[in-house]
């Protein structure tokens, strides 16, 4: 009989494939799905591949590349895409901090307010999307009319109008997503010790000064978190967009996705929407690299 | 009491064992599906094998008041084929159901029977998708070419052979309220319109009708809907005797940019002399008619039945005749059904196909209450159908029906009623010339005709 306390070697054996052993149906399906289709993308780049057709079809070399670099509409809809993150993220993010700073002030009653401002982000995409074209109907529309109101003789058409209708679509985006973003910031506002709001108190601070000097950069990391899932959420903005214009009116609410979709799936190009979707994907890493990048600094000149 | 053994909790099952029950489970599965095999749609989808020989799938994109009429229809031929077991499915409406056709068909795994729209076909025809039909099968089942209407009987062809058969034409169309139409006194002793024909009697019945409502003569979804703008120039556009836009299934552009700043002028006029909004969308744009402030609204026929629940007193006609240089013509498209190329003979099962689609042709005057023009000649002729108001008012219509430039970026939904509509659009809302939408249709074309065509 061995004793108790040796390690038999069959059991370590175990213990050394139990980890990746329950990895593994997350692993495989990692594979099937992110990863094969990573390499599908990158593959059919090459390709003239074609939604009609199977296989991969004619080598196309670099020139499906060539051809996207070259295509207006491409820059356009990533101008686009770029212009609703900007629309989009600097109001979460700022808005979100806003509401979080004033829901936790409240003692009594805290939960309606984060009950309130979190419910318009369990609405799916489709609803959302339908409610603002009710409200943002032309002639028939609630927006029309509340600015009416306020003594506008010809509101704009929201929707209709390319200068107004990505404004219109971020507000939208707005009110229904700040919920994610305040929940963030209200677990963020939880872990600043009461200490240090104490402290600053006995040394004189306001109310004010406590909030812009303690709290705010005491939640640089959420701050941090927040913006960066915002931008990366916004740049993959698509289904919004999809139902309430389709993109128009004359292409300035389509947005990088919307081209890989229309030229992958409605032209059956999908050669070429592959080359799209992977030079989106290269935006977006860039772009959350570059910000980490710039996060790390300024943590290290603090 | 008080001796009471607790009873033993039962032991944790271990992992092997877990994983084993998994196994077993997975292996019992496989088996369902394998013996059910026939049965499901989803065991054949990873099987690939044939469905029941007694088994007809059936895929539609008709969602809505189409829906409900399209379900009636397969309701009547269950009720005659007891023997058919008739499976059938409903995609979304527009590039979600193509793709999933396409898909299906690529992947061996299609459906018996689909609809498609005509102005699709070329593109699937050519991609290889659809089977082509033979007349004498046709025959076989009562399907001849003299029972159906010309138009789209003949847009049914493909390389001279058959390879769908038409169930309908859903013209573009004037919605009036007669009502208004009466105070205006745009009405005649038999409640018929009067002319309307001609660049002028458009506008100034539209006018007369503006002084009625109060607010505007008429609407037309100009913002939002390019397919709707798209439309409304390729009618006119036709009826200038302006040809097509492109040529060669898409790679040879050949607008006629004279007719077509002409057509746009004559769109803008409408917005300009402020008789039609030049912003509102679709669902507006029949409100403003329902609600009566407008009196007239450009439309597709399948918006019959909303306009009727809305329980105003309305009728439809043919789209004026606004330019008289060329045979009448309205943009159209027509729903038809197709058997999409299956892998095996088996798997399509022509005779059982062909006997649904003479079935769904039998029950068109179901279909027609929807607002769609039968193509089944016995129907379209039929005294039921004259009789069903306001359908068999813009019948006639029919006969001018011009579908959409074959191209492969062409067709319903696609990307050249888009590209089209939005230059009509910025004509419309005046941030545009007619003459530079003209130039800006001709440069967008050229652009689609220079890709590399998916067929």
């Amino acid at each position: 009989m061995a004793t108790t306390t040796a390690p038999s070697p069959t059991s370590s054996r175990g213990d050394r494939w139990a980890g990746p052993g329950m990895l593994l149906p997350f692993a495989l399906f990692y594979l099937v799905f992110l990863v094969g289709p990573l390499i599908y993308t990158v593959v059919a780049g090459f390709f003239e591949t074609s939604l009609l057709k199977s296989g991969l079809g004619d080598f196309a070399g670099l020139s499906n590349y060539s051809a996207v670099l070259g295509d207006a509409e491409f820059w356009r809809t990533l101008r686009n895409t770029l212009w609703f993150t900007v629309l989009t993220t600097v109001p979460l993010v700022l808005l979100s901090l806003a509401l979080a700073l004033l829901a936790d002030r409240f003692v009594r009653g805290r939960w309606f307010f984060r009950f309130a401002f979190f419910a318009p982000f369990v609405l799916p995409s489709a609803v959302v999307s339908l409610l603002f074209m009710f409200i943002y109907a032309d002639q028939l529309g609630l927006a029309q009319e509340v600015v009416t109101w306020f003594g506008v003789e010809t509101p704009p058409s929201w929707l209709g109008d390319p200068d107004w209708a990505m404004i219109s679509i971020a507000a939208a985006t707005v009110w229904w997503t700040i919920g994610f973003n305040f929940v963030l910031y209200l677990a963020g506002l939880q872990d600043v010790p009461r200490e240090v709001h104490e402290a600053a108190a006995i040394d004189g601070a306001g109310p004010w000064q406590r909030i812009r000097h303690v709290v705010v950069p005491m939640l640089g990391r959420t701050t941090t978190l927040v913006t960066v899932l915002q931008i990366i959420a916004s740049l993959k903005v698509f289904d919004q967009i999809y139902m309430m214009t389709n993109g128009g009116p004359d292409g300035s609410t389509r947005p990088s996705l919307q081209l890989i979709y229309d030229t992958g799936f409605v032209e059956g190009r999908v050669g070429y929407a592959s080359t799209v979707s992977l030079l989106l994907f290269l935006v977006i890493l860039f772009v959350s690299l570059v910000w980490f990048a710039l996060v790390r600094r300024a943590e290290k000149e603090n | 009491m008080r001796d009471r053994i607790p009873t033993p909790s039962p032991p944790a099952p271990s992992r092997r064992r877990v994983l084993r029950g998994g196994l077993a489970l997975g292996a019992a599965g496989a088996a369902a599906l394998t013996v059910g095999g026939c049965g499901s749609t989803i065991a054949q989808g990873f099987t690939g094998g044939a469905p029941s020989p007694s088994r007809l799938n059936f895929w539609n994109p008709f969602t809505g008041g189409d829906g409900e009429r399209m379900l009636a229809m397969q309701d009547a031929y269950r009720a005659t084929h007891r023997s058919t077991e008739l499976k059938s499915a409903t995609f979304l409406w527009g590039n979600p159901y193509y793709t999933k056709l396409t898909l299906a068909t690529l992947g061996d795994r299609p459906p018996q029977v689909a609809v498609v729209h005509l102005s699709k076909l070329p593109t699937l025809a050519e991609a290889g998708l659809l089977t082509e039909l033979h007349s004498e099968d046709l025959a076989r089942h009562g399907l001849t070419e003299d029972k159906f209407d010309a138009r789209p009987w003949r847009k049914s062809q493909f390389g001279g052979a058959p390879h769908a058969v038409p169930l309908d034409t859903h013209p573009f169309v004037l919605f009036f309220r007669t009502d208004i139409a009466k105070k205006a006194g745009l009405l005649d002793g038999q409640g018929q319109l009067v002319d309307v024909d001609g660049p002028d009697a458009f506008i100034d019945a539209l006018r007369a009708a503006k002084e009625v409502t109060g607010a505007w003569g008429g609407s037309v979804a100009s913002v939002k809907e390019s397919s709707m703008q798209f439309r409304l120039f390729w009618s006119l556009y036709r009826q200038l005797g302006g040809g097509d836009l492109v040529a060669d299934q898409g790679k040879r552009v050949v607008i006629d940019t004279a007719a077509a700043a002409e057509a746009l002028a004559y769109i803008r006029r409408l917005s300009q002399e402020k008789v039609i909004p030049a912003n509102t969308d679709g669902k507006g744009a029949i409100t403003l008619l329902t609600t009566g402030k407008a009196g007239f609204l450009m439309d597709g026929v399948w918006q019959a039945l909303a306009v009727q629940s809305a329980k105003v007193k309305f009728d439809m006609r043919p789209l004026p005749r606004v330019f008289k240089d060329a045979p009448y013509a309205c943009a159209a498209d027509s729903h038809a059904l197709v058997l999409p190329k299956a892998p095996t003979g088996t798997a399509q099962r022509l005779d059982l196909s062909l006997g649904f689609i003479a079935s769904m042709l039998h029950s068109s005057k179901l279909w027609a209450e929807g607002g769609h023009v039968p193509a089944w000649l016995p129907t379209q002729r039929s005294r039921a159908y004259k009789e069903l108001v306001p359908q068999s008012h813009y019948a006639t219509a029919a006969d001018g029906a011009v579908y959409d430039p074959a191209a492969w970026y062409g067709g319903a939904g696609s990307t050249l009623q888009i590209v089209v509509g939005d230059a009509v659009t910025s004509v419309f809302t005046g941030d545009t010339s007619p003459t530079a939408g003209a130039a800006r249709m001709r440069r967008d074309l050229r652009e689609l005709a220079s890709r590399p065509a998916p067929v």
